[in-house]
């Protein structure tokens, strides 16, 4: 790098060291990663998508019910329940974090599950942040279907059950939709992954984690991958997304803060 | 004779709202049973109740002989189904329609695919089984939703206004298939109808309703040979007003409806009365005809309603008259809203109250 620049670089930025950024030499060497199906770099891929799509599995196994009840049955308190849901998504991912590793921490009331530092934490935690954003647009697409579904099903002699699982199926898309939403806000978190997965390297360091530590390294090649294919993953998403939207297949969808 | 269901002193209210007033009705086994009466005179109410998914807030519901208790109804709502005014349909195949149902039944595979197929029959839409619900022309998903009902054979099979928003062709298919299912499969139906040419053919009993409450019940014959003074004030039917008859000497009668309409009837009656005039009885002219019909009015179009192969035109002439004419002579007619036309019938085609 020409020197005048350096010198400018260094009253630039006074600090003890300057890291000096190679950008371009970056940009080659995550081609080079990416391409080369470099291992590490693919480890941290899949654990991204693997403990994000758990973490959506479990939130749809105990969101849905909660969203059939707040859509389909009346209560007193509903307002306040899905006032608390909404309210919930857009907390900040770090203050969940911190939260759960008060929760998992030793001295604390799941301590004893020993799931601080495990890729469970991550499973779990994320699982904890989506809830709301799952709950939200399913109860949402739930609404949306035609009140006499339910009647229809009970008349063509569906019990109570039934015909609340015949009105889940008409709400389909909507739910889909969630899910999708959900794995989104999942997979681009920082926060929870970091404060309870510890980001170990090859264990619970996953893509978002990950840009952290290797731009703090100075290793920009690496950051840069990472970046790039979490990039292209969000992108995939909001793809499917807009193409629902345009399919009138979506309900108002909230921007998640990171 | 059976008694399929019963209500007994049956009330329902939304909130302060009164839709049934203490009803009283049976329900004979094997009968056509027609409720009708105007848009909510609580037809739909009764039927939601017949049909065990709504229940009444006062009185008893009887169903076979046995009472029904309302906190469990799942047994009886097998036995009884009812069709909704407004079609719906699940989002997805005619077939998982019309299957849905029979499945919930655990009825066998090889069964199931053949009633739904016996049905689509029956409903005159046969290879119907992969196409789209929700795509299909709205004859054809009335045609879906009646196949979903028939199929699972119920004792109790009711239909809230089945024809209402079908063109002639389609509904007279309807028609026919409801006649059909009764003759053969002995099914008891019941069906509201704001449509008095309707009641008039298919069902064996006519039940007239108003404000929630039953005002008549009887056969056809005993509801139209006469035309009661409760089917008169009947809103929802055509060409029908109230008047002040005057006797003339030459034994027949001059009833006005007001704004200057004077109706010539036949017999002396003098008073209050009301006037009903068929509307397939009215002859539309283009000019002013020289013939033996007593009644000769000139007017103005007011609506045009296309039925397909009939049109229902209102005319107003001081008073809004519909008439009925076939779609031939109206394309020759070369008629439109606002045109000037006279309507021609006889004092005999004119009924009184």
């Amino acid at each position: 790098m020409p020197t005048a620049i350096q010198k400018w670089l260094s009253r630039a930025l006074p600090l003890e060291e300057t890291i000096l950024v190679d950008i371009l030499g970056g940009i080659v060497k995550a081609l080079q990663l990416i391409f080369s199906g470099d291992p590490t770099l693919y480890g941290i891929v899949f654990r991204s998508l693997f403990f994000s799509g758990i973490a959506v599995i479990l939130a749809t196994l105990w969101g849905t019910p909660i969203a059939m009840l707040l859509a389909l049955r009346d209560f007193r308190g509903k307002t306040i329940v899905k006032t608390f849901f909404n309210s919930l998504i857009g907390i900040p991912t770090v203050v969940l974090g911190l939260i759960l590793y008060l929760v998992f921490s030793k001295g604390g009331p799941l301590g004893f599950l020993e799931l601080l530092y495990t890729p469970g934490a991550i499973i779990l935690g994320e699982a904890v942040l989506v809830t709301p954003i799952l709950i939200s647009i399913a109860t949402t697409a739930i609404e949306a279907v035609d009140p006499e579904i339910m009647n229809l099903a009970k008349t063509l002699g569906a019990s109570e059950s039934q015909a609340s699982m015949a009105v889940l199926k008409e709400a389909v898309n909507g739910v889909l939709l969630s899910n999708i939403a959900s794995f989104n806000r999942a997979i681009a978190e920082l926060g929870v992954a970091l404060l309870v997965g510890g980001n170990i390297a090859g264990l619970t360091d996953v893509l978002t984690t990950a840009i952290s530590r290797y731009t703090q390294r100075g290793d920009v090649g690496f950051a840069i991958a990472l970046g790039i294919i979490l990039m292209i993953i969000v992108f995939l998403i909001n793809t499917v997304i807009i193409t629902a939207r345009e399919a009138k297949m979506l309900f108002t969808l909230g921007r998640s803060p990171q | 004779m059976m008694i399929t269901a019963e209500l007994k002193n049956v009330t329902k209210a939304f909130g302060n709202k009164i839709a049934l007033d203490n009803i009283n009705l049976q329900i004979h086994g094997g009968e056509i049973l027609a409720l009708l009466g105007p848009n909510g005179s609580g037809k739909t109410t009764i039927l939601k109740i017949l049909a065990f998914i709504e229940n009444p807030t006062g009185g008893e519901v009887k169903f076979q002989g046995e009472t029904v208790s309302f906190k469990n109804t799942e047994k009886t709502r097998m036995q009884s189904t009812l069709v909704f005014q407004k079609t719906i349909l699940f989002d997805t195949s005619v077939f998982n329609n019309i299957v849905y149902g029979l499945k919930i039944r655990k009825v066998p595979k090889n069964v199931r695919d053949e009633e739904v197929k016996n049905a689509l029959k029956l409903v005159k839409l046969e290879g119907f089984e992969k196409r789209s619900a929700r795509k299909l022309s709205s004859g054809e998903q009335q045609r879906v939703a009646i196949a979903r009902a028939l199929v699972l054979k119920t004792k109790l099979l009711l239909l809230d206004e089945p024809t209402a928003n079908l063109d002639p062709k389609n509904a007279s298919i309807l028609e026919e298939v409801i006649a059909t299912v009764n003759r053969e499969m002995k099914t008891t139906i019941v069906m509201a109808t704001h449509n008095m040419f309707q009641a008039k053919t298919l069902p064996h009993r006519i039940t007239l309703m108003s404000d929630g409450r039953i005002t008549e019940v009887g056969t056809p014959t005993e509801i139209f040979g006469k035309l009661s003074k409760n089917l008169a004030s009947f809103a929802a039917v055509d060409n029908t007003f109230p008047g002040t008859a005057k006797a003339t000497a030459v034994g027949t009668a001059i009833v006005d409806i007001g704004n200057g309409v004077q109706i010539e009837v036949t017999g002396q009656i003098q008073g209050a009365t009301s006037i009903f005039v068929n509307p397939q009885d009215i002859i539309l002219s283009k000019s002013a005809v020289a013939s033996s019909a007593r009644n000769v009015f000139e007017g103005r179009i007011i609506e045009i309603l296309d039925l397909g192969s009939l049109v229902k035109l209102k005319v107003d002439i001081g008073k809004p008259f519909t008439v009925q004419i076939t779609k031939r002579s109206f394309n020759e007619m070369s008629l439109n809203v606002d045109s000037r036309v006279f309507l021609v019938f006889k004092a005999s085609s004119v009924q009184t109250v």
